[in-house]
């Protein structure tokens, strides 16, 4: 599953920063047939943690109403530089992972 | 005995001319009890105010498969007053929770974005949890022109 993170690379301590995610996925909601007529099973990202050097911050619980190649964006306080490691998982047990790098200063 | 019968008839056109606003009202409310327990589920019974969320939606969605929002709380986002979660529900969506959102400490600000898919025209529900146990609300309705779950993609 390829996602693009976007954080910004630097940050001032305090600051509010903006994290989007998006995700490559078909987000399938189970109510679709494919060629054949067979249904095409419900498989959906249900779960994107974020963690920010290990304790996490941001948590998203989703069902089949979230649009295909979930987009999220949330905001975190910028405290000290380190990593920001985002986990998801998917119906059918497929996880990915992401880590990107944050220079805080001051 | 004929006109008994044309005077039946006559009174079971008129009982299903009331009947069937009857019976649409019954559908609505049907779906306002349903709601009703979504949010009950959410909120443990604790009242739910409607304010301090805004949820921005666009009025008119092209698309049903793919509806842009954003919902903002009105909250400092201290340890002492933070809220705890933002739930989406899209009532008239064949799975209506659509997705819960959960602030940790270091969560800046009390607002995401995200992209839904909307099962036709509908009022979409926002709800926010707060640290002192509050719940709060806001309800945007949406005319979606084609709905997803009808084309395939």
């Amino acid at each position: 599953m390829a996602a693009r993170i976007a954080v910004p690379a630097n940050a001032r301590r305090g600051d509010n920063i903006e994290i989007r995610v998006a995700i490559q996925h078909p987000m399938e909601t189970g109510y679709r047939t494919d060629d054949n007529g067979t249904a095409i099973p419900k498989n959906v990202i249900n779960k994107l943690a974020c963690r920010y050097n290990g304790v996490e911050v941001f948590r998203a619980e989703m069902g089949s109403g979230i649009s295909a190649n979930p987009y999220l964006s949330f905001f975190i306080v910028a405290g000290s530089s380190g990593e920001l490691r985002f986990d998801w998982v998917d119906d059918s047990g497929v996880a990915g992972s992401e880590r990107a790098a944050i220079l805080v200063a001051g | 005995m004929k006109s008994f019968f044309k005077r039946r008839l006559v009174l079971a056109r008129l009982a299903a001319l009331f009947a069937l606003p009857l019976l649409t009202l019954r559908r609505a409310h049907a779906q306002s009890e349903a709601l009703d327990a979504m949010v009950a589920k959410i909120t443990g019974g604790a009242p739910l105010r409607s304010g301090r969320v805004k949820l921005e939606i666009p009025v008119l969605a092209d698309n049903g498969n793919s509806v842009s929002l954003r919902v903002a709380v009105d909250s400092p986002m201290t340890p002492a007053s933070y809220v705890k979660s933002i739930h989406l529900i899209a009532p008239k969506n064949p799975r209506p929770n659509v997705a819960a959102f959960f602030f940790g400490v270091g969560a800046g600000r009390a607002q995401i974005s995200t992209r839904i898919r909307l099962s036709g025209s509908q009022g979409v529900l926002a709800i926010a949890a707060l640290s002192d146990g509050s719940f709060w609300s806001a309800t945007a309705e949406v005319a979606v022109t084609v709905s997803a779950c009808w084309d395939a993609s």
